[in-house]
């Protein structure tokens, strides 16, 4: 990917304005964008959420498979996030493999949602040892305007909730599946993830792109619905304090209540 | 071992009455000579300098355009015009199976294609030296994505307003249950005898895109001709509303 590259005088008008508490698109310092989250939106995936945070847009679709347990987990269902960052998401979005950014954001989306214990693994097990479930979150980032991390994890949660999964018998150690009774898969806890922005020394909840692309630093807390914390990732090369840390941790809990809303009803 | 019990049903809406006249209705209840419902919408994204959402029966396709713009790629270049590249992608989720990430053999080929049906277009002398980038996303496959794909890309084209001589409309016709029809869904692609996707640039009836698999006789093979270029013009018509509905008469 190409970094973008940000003119002083721009730069300098953010930082400036946020300094005052201000921000460019008139927010205040710990207000999201407009958020709207649609689910079911992609028939073949058996799961699936359009999520959008600002103009930030991802499309989630979750698959389920039949496949083998990992040998050190064999009662244990199997959990696989991916994300493409689509060269149609920005202009220095490029075609390829999936680059650093790409990678870092599918691990720190699957790192909430398996800490944060969204899916109930153990129960997709079907034989055990040998056969289980996997579920194949694929995340498409359509268009990009900054603050991936809590789309994705919002998306990701969403598409979740509303994944069905054939109900399977075992006859005489073969796999019987049957698709005309779909399942929801089990679901326990509900995760939330709060980004954070480090500019000009003041934290600034749900960068937009010019503010993800000025950013000193970032941080991104993942939490549970009880406020416990289940993921963290700091991102940016400029250090945080032992107070900023604290602070981030305390705004995330309040701005994780307003997101929860948008969580679909079960 | 695994075994399935019941299969998903691909096609929708299975009438079981199958007639034995020459204009019979279609699995999903068509008229040989019918498309699917259509929607197309322009402008649909933030960041890409044209784009197009576009749904044809269950397909559900985002194209967006980048330029024309500086082309790094220096073997690439052309100094007295454009050059146009297309990446047209499947979404993991978009099919039955879920597919692999990345390209493949097929979307390499329908991406070549893709790019040389649109070419033709495109006035790429106005912009020496520099790159038309064209992506297409299928977020949800249900038969004929190609000229799905190539239908949206023409209005994200316009969109991001490149001149052109003309929308590109895409279009299939087949055969199917021993019928030659138009707009092949997904089943009919699977279990008929003939597939003809083609492009076509409906004021001057260019054909830009020609490809077939199958079996036809010479007879069938004009009449499915026939039949997809009255899709493409149907289907051109509703590019010019995708527009217009975004920018005014």
């Amino acid at each position: 990917m190409v970094q973008s590259i940000v003119p002083e005088i721009i730069r300098e008008s953010v930082t400036n304005l946020i300094k005052k508490g201000e921000r460019v698109d008139g927010r205040a310092l710990d207000e999201y964008r407009e958020i709207s989250l649609e689910t079911g939106v992609i028939k073949k995936a058996e799961g699936s959420a359009r999520v959008k945070i600002g103009n930030t847009q991802i499309v989630v679709g979750a698959k389920p498979q039949i496949g083998e347990p990992f040998p050190d987990t064999p009662n244990v269902g199997v959990l696989i996030t991916n994300s493409e960052l689509l060269p149609m998401a920005a202009p220095n979005f490029e075609p390829g493999p999936p680059d650093e950014r790409s990678v870092e954001l599918a691990r720190v989306t699957d790192r909430c949602i398996r800490e944060g214990k969204v899916v109930d693994l153990e129960k997709l097990t079907i034989i055990p040892g040998k056969k289980v479930w996997m579920i194949f979150m694929d995340m498409h980032i359509v268009d990009y305007d900054g603050n991936l991390f809590d789309a994705a994890v919002l998306g990701c949660l969403a598409a979740l909730m509303t994944t069905k999964v054939p109900s399977t018998t075992i006859e005489d150690d073969e796999v019987v599946i049957d698709y005309e009774k779909m399942v929801p898969i089990p679901i326990n806890e509900q995760p939330l993830m709060c980004t954070m922005a480090k500019i000009g020394g003041e934290l600034v909840v749900d960068p937009s792109l010019e503010e993800d692309d000025i950013l000193e630093a970032r941080v991104s807390i993942g939490i549970r619905a009880d406020g416990s914390i289940c993921a963290m990732q700091k991102g940016g090369s400029v250090p945080f304090t032992h107070e900023e840390v604290l602070k981030a941790v305390g705004i995330a809990q309040e701005k994780t209540k307003e997101l929860r809303k948008f969580i679909p009803q079960a | 071992m695994i075994i399935i019990l019941t299969s998903k049903s691909i096609g929708n809406n299975d009438k079981g009455t199958l007639t034995t006249s020459s204009t019979k209705k279609r699995r999903d209840g068509r008229d040989f000579d019918e498309l699917r419902p259509l929607k197309i919408e322009a402008g649909v994204l933030e960041r890409a300098d044209g784009s197009a959402y576009l749904e044809i029966g269950d397909n559900k396709v985002l194209a967006a355009v980048y330029g024309p713009r500086e082309l790094h790629v220096r073997r690439l270049l052309k100094p007295n015009m454009a050059i146009l590249r297309c990446r047209y992608n499947m979404a993991p989720f978009s099919v039955e199976d879920r597919k692999r990430p990345g390209p493949d053999r097929r979307s390499v080929e329908i991406s070549k294609l893709t790019a040389e049906a649109l070419n033709p277009a495109v006035f790429l002398e106005k912009f020496p030296r520099s790159t038309i980038d064209v992506f297409i996303e299928v977020l949800q496959a249900e038969g004929g994505t190609r000229c799905a794909g190539i239908t949206a890309a023409s209005v994200a084209l316009a969109d991001a307003g490149i001149p052109m001589r003309d929308m590109v409309a895409a279009c299939a016709a087949g055969k199917s249950d021993g019928q030659v029809i138009m707009d092949l869904s997904e089943w009919e692609d699977k279990e008929g005898e003939a597939d003809l996707p083609i492009a076509m640039m409906p004021r001057t009836g260019d054909i830009t895109l020609l490809q077939m698999d199958g079996h036809l006789t010479s007879d069938e093979f004009e009449q499915a001709l026939d039949l997809a270029i009255k899709g493409c013009q149907i289907i051109g018509e509703e590019q010019k509303n995708a527009i217009k509905n975004r920018y005014g008469d």
